[in-house]
């Protein structure tokens, strides 16, 4: 079995509340020194057989049409981590 | 004259559209998300909720609902629009809208009675109203904050497709106040209040909303 792996962040400009509820928690629990947090999501694609360059090329169309929103959010594909 | 109103799972808001397309005089047709057919109505009414969860983003998995294909293809031909909450997401993943809504900014679930301001009163679903006019219609999301690039929000202001924006106070964060905003054309209509919730005084803080419905229908 071979993965990929999606990982969708929202753009550095967008606002990421979730970020900043994660980032006032943060020190009430004795956390310090973390100057700021972003929350994004993680997809981990399973394929039976070989990544091959075709199929990569879909899990980004996959990506760019489904698992993120170009208008809001970054991608970045990687094969075969666990 | 016929509008139709999509169910999606997790739709939450598709009965109290009905039944304001009832008290504005038209005739509402449920149309299901599985269906590949309009069902011969005049206009779509995408209405609130939580479609397929909120999973992924909301409005990501609705959008690509057999039922969005034609409603893709009736707005390109002119057809209004209206999406509401809910909608106005499916709308903005459909890209029909540009832009997208994100978690409020003030981390919380907002529900109010919002005071709003009628920017432009000539779109499909706001031309019963006067230009500038103030109503109060409910507000309730949890992801509400419009956001787009400046550039976007920049043309959206020029060409007039700033449908409505919050008055008093910015519930969510949304940019420049931005509560609506339409097409070039003028006949898709994204929306984050709920003008269904404000057509009855029994149940709702006035009707002002009503006028979204009357305005299709005339």
């Amino acid at each position: 079995m071979a993965r990929v792996v999606v990982d969708v962040m929202l753009k550095p400009e967008i606002l990421d509340p979730q970020g900043k509820a994660v980032h006032g928690a943060l020190p009430r629990l004795g956390f310090d020194g973390v100057v700021g947090v972003r929350q994004g999501k993680r997809f981990e694609l399973e394929f039976e057989g070989e990544i091959t360059e075709e199929r990569l090329a879909e899990v980004r169309r996959a990506a760019e049409t489904l698992l993120s929103n170009p208008v809001i959010e970054d991608f970045t594909v990687k094969v075969g981590q666990s | 004259m016929k509008i139709g109103v999509v169910t999606f799972p997790g739709s939450l808001d598709d009965v109290d559209a009905r039944r304001a397309i009832r008290v504005a005089g038209g005739e509402p047709v449920a149309l299901w998300h599985g269906d590949h057919d309009l069902r011969g109505v005049d206009a779509v009414v995408l209405p609130g909720g939580f479609s397929y969860g909120d999973y992924l983003r909301c409005g990501a998995i609705a959008r690509f609902a057999p039922v969005m294909a034609e409603v893709v293809e009736a707005a390109g031909a002119g057809m209004p629009v209206l999406g509401i909450c809910n909608g106005f997401q499916i709308l903005c993943e459909t890209h029909l809208l540009p832009g997208a809504l994100i978690r409020n900014e003030q981390q919380k679930f907002v529900c109010r009675d919002q005071r709003l301001r009628i920017e432009n009163a000539s779109t499909a679903w706001t031309h019963g109203y006067q230009p500038g006019a103030e109503v109060t219609i409910v507000l309730k999301n949890g992801e509400g904050g419009y956001v787009a690039d400046d550039n976007t929000l920049d043309r959206l202001e020029g060409e007039g497709q700033v449908v409505a924006r919050y008055l008093d106070v910015n519930p969510n964060g949304s940019l420049r106040d931005i509560a609506g905003i339409t097409n070039e054309r003028g006949n898709v209509v994204g929306l984050m209040p709920h003008p269904e919730h404000a057509v009855e005084m029994l149940c709702g803080p006035g009707v002002d909303g009503l006028t979204f419905f009357t305005s299709a229908l005339s």
